[in-house]
């Protein structure tokens, strides 16, 4: 029997993965040590991370699911499953994380124009410029839409003042796609547009904030006449809000896929779970399988919406219930492996890493992009059609 | 690669399951059975076995309509939302996967008869307060060219009205599986007054009689016959109860947006808001487990034990979650034997029992996952 298009697809991919992913490229790291970032100015932690990344950069697969054209390797659905599999199969780091890869591109392929996409997206592809994200502000945060940065409209290009809040890595970015009011007068949903500020232009300021982690992941970012060229603008003028509704659906299912394990957070605490059973107690297993059981589903779900998604049923205000069940099941997750570490698991950098600090940062999972409170008001009025 | 998405065909189904199920088997309808102390409707389950439920799972050669295991759990899912009566479960989906596990005549002749609706089977496994078929003790000692079988079971889910009972019992080497009809010679049932009000029964066999004709499979490894058919049973037995989650859950939507206080609907007050929105996420991501478990099934109902697990675990948990919502949610008149959400609360209690409880199915993962 001939074997089908996808199994030759697997075929080809397990052979390339073979030939060129490094065998230091191989143990699975998704801690902050094992991403690459990408950006003007990454420096590489090893000569395997450059190459691993170079390698897969050429053949689209930093990007697996966008057009060719755009520094894809236009992969359909079942291809991606399979990419994914073989990826976890032997264990391969992922090649390049960014918010180009997973805000940014996603915003332009639906919105942006042909010329936009060309320009942006592979450099984006190839891990040469590194973005980040302007959405929140001192006094907009669950009330998003509340944004008080300005842009002035200056003929050709907008005057840009204000600031910025939770801007994650600012400060390593090359560029920042923001949410700017340029009107004043509107409505506050109606007078946001989608801008995109080249941070090495003049303008833009970063200040890192200390969180309780130890470091310091999020900025604040300030704007002062910054100039933004009219057609550096995603969507229609004044309608920057559509752009960031569509892309809080994203985020919500990238935050929630960290929650169901499927960047190997789920794989972790089984691994604990199994390395420490000898000294744990009957009931902190009992809790780890409670986990295991809900991250299952959970990973379940994401991959029934995108099977949604390809059989055209989007999941719009749903991608609320990923985000609340995702979010809360990885702080569960991260309190059991600390339980599971015992003191070690106390000490900076201690026996067990940075478990402290991973633990620590899963606290903001709720809050960012979105408070699980937000996310049950979107079920309870959009979903369920309850008043209010 | 199979999706986590319904066919067409699937919610098409469902959509039919659901227009017969309002009419013929709504809550009222349990209720009254209820009330005339009855747990079967053998009407009903003829037109469901006419529609093709009851051979759901029954080979086309033997009168069957052979919809597979996903199908098994559309039917079940619908029966759930209205805590329809039938024995659909034990004999549609259990007896007839274990039937369908052996190729001979009596075996075809028995799935014939099941499809038609004139026969109905009952899973005759547990001995102590919990689900543990591995350790059946019962025995079943070779007299002769037979076997005779002394023991007791307890929970036989639709045992005191079914045809025939599927018994696991030990013989000298091993389990074995014997099909014997409920009237031999030797079976005493009692029937159990079940909080949900539907069939199940204590039964003991002494010196019960059976030859080589009546084991299923081959004598001593029951499993191999056993285990796709409990699969089956626990997949379509967590489609019910996420069924009952919803069913519940809607009841409870409905009353928070007609229901006042303090001049306004409740359904605005945050607390419930967000108490019905986390319901409803949880029982988006059973159903999620619930779609898996049939695809893995349809695939290999040999190989599909982690998928179903987890099925019955989420199920478990969701449904439990989903009746004790319902009852808050409704305050007092949700305590009341007038009001329906007290089938559902008894109904999820007994099915979260029943092949296998939360803790049983959530060991299986972590064995499965290594810890």
């Amino acid at each position: 029997m001939a074997a089908s298009p996808l199994e030759d697809f697997r075929a080809e991919l397990r052979d390339w993965l073979e030939q060129n992913c490094p065998s230091e490229m191989r143990d699975g790291l998704m801690t902050e040590e094992g991403i690459c970032w990408g950006g003007k100015d990454w420096v590489f932690t090893s000569d395997a991370q450059r190459v691993w990344l170079k390698r897969c950069a050429a053949k689209g697969y930093t990007v697996p699911t966008w057009p060719v054209e755009y520094g894809g390797a236009g992969l359909s659905r079942d291809q991606e499953k399979i990419f994914h599999e073989e990826m976890v199969r032997i264990d391969a780091r992922s090649p390049l994380q960014s918010f180009g890869i997973w805000m940014l591109g996603p915003a332009l392929l639906h919105f942006g124009t042909h010329e936009q996409k060309l320009q942006y997206l592979p450099p984006v592809a190839r891990g040469e410029v590194r973005w980040c994200q302007g959405y929140s502000e001192p006094g907009a945060g669950s009330d998003l839409a509340n944004v008080q940065t300005h842009g002035a409209d200056m003929g050709d290009h907008w005057l840009v003042n204000g600031q910025k809040i939770w801007t994650s890595y600012a400060d390593k970015a090359d560029w920042i796609f923001a949410l700017v009011r340029t009107d004043r007068d509107a409505p506050k949903h109606k007078g946001i547009s989608f801008l995109l500020l080249d941070m090495h232009g003049g303008g833009v300021e970063t200040r890192p904030i200390k969180m309780i982690s130890g470091v310091s992941p999020f900025c604040e970012t300030f704007f002062t006449d910054a100039k933004v060229p009219k057609e550096q603008i995603v969507g229609e003028v004044n309608r920057g809000w559509d752009v960031a509704k569509y892309l809080l659906t994203h985020e919500r299912e990238m935050i929630s896929g960290g929650g169901a394990g499927l960047s190997g957070g789920g794989r972790a605490l089984g691994a604990v779970i199994k390395d420490t059973m000898e000294e744990i107690d009957v009931c902190l297993r009992a809790d780890a399988m409670r986990c295991e059981v809900d991250s299952l589903a959970i990973g379940l779900t994401l991959e029934r919406y995108k099977d949604q998604a390809e059989a055209g049923q989007g999941a719009g205000d749903a991608s609320a219930m990923l985000k609340y069940m995702g979010t809360e099941l990885n702080k569960q997750r991260h309190e059991l492996m600390m339980s599971a570490g015992g003191s070690d698991a106390l000490e900076w950098d201690g026996p067990v890493g940075n478990r402290a600090g991973d633990w620590l940062r899963t606290k903001a999972n709720s809050i960012e992009g979105g408070t699980s409170e937000v996310m049950l008001s979107i079920v309870s009025r959009r979903v369920l059609g309850l008043p209010g | 690669m199979a999706k986590l998405v319904m066919s067409e065909e699937e919610v098409m189904l469902a959509d039919m399951a659901r227009g017969f199920l309002d009419g013929a088997m709504p809550v009222s309808k349990l209720r009254a059975m209820r009330d005339a102390g009855e747990t079967f409707d053998a009407a009903t389950w003829e037109e469901m076995a006419d529609m093709g439920w009851a051979g759901v799972l029954v080979p086309e050669e033997a009168g069957g309509s052979d919809m597979g295991f996903a199908a098994a759990n559309v039917i079940a899912h619908e029966m759930g939302k209205t805590l329809a009566v039938s024995p659909f479960i034990s004999s549609a989906v259990i007896a007839a996967t274990a039937l369908r596990q052996v190729s001979d005549a009596r075996a075809l002749g028995a799935l014939a008869k099941i499809a038609s609706g004139e026969l109905t089977y009952a899973l005759a496994v547990d001995e102590g307060i919990k689900f543990d078929p591995d350790n059946a003790q019962m025995e079943a000692k070779a007299d002769g060219n037979a076997f005779r079988l002394n023991g007791k079971k307890q929970f036989v889910v639709d045992g005191a009205n079914a045809n025939r009972l599927l018994v696991l019992a030990h013989t000298s080497d091993g389990l074995t599986l014997f099909d014997i009809p409920s009237d031999r010679a030797g079976v005493n049932r009692e029937v159990s007054n079940m909080i949900d009000a539907r069939d199940a029964a204590r039964i003991t066999f002494e010196d019960v009689e059976a030859t080589g004709e009546d084991v299923l499979g081959a004598v001593d490894s029951a499993m191999s016959v056993l285990r796709p058919a409990i699969n089956a049973g626990q997949a379509a037995l967590a489609a019910e109860m996420t069924g009952l989650s919803a069913g519940a859950f809607d009841m409870t939507v409905g009353y928070l947006k007609e229901r006042k206080q303090f001049g306004v609907e409740i359904g605005r007050f945050q607390a419930l808001q967000h108490r019905a929105a986390h319901l409803w996420c949880e029982i988006e991501v059973t159903t999620s487990a619930i779609l898996n478990a049939g695809r893995k099934l349809d695939e290999n109902e040999s190989d599909a034990e982690t998928a179903v697990s987890l099925a019955k675990a989420r199920a478990t948990q969701t449904a439990i979650l989903a009746v004790q919502e319902g009852v808050q949610m409704h305050g007092g008149i949700g305590m009341t034997d007038a009001y329906d959400m007290g089938f559902y609360m008894k109904r999820a209690r007994v099915s979260a029992e029943w092949l296998g409880d939360y803790s049983y199915h959530a060991e299986k993962i972590a064995a499965e996952r290594g810890f």
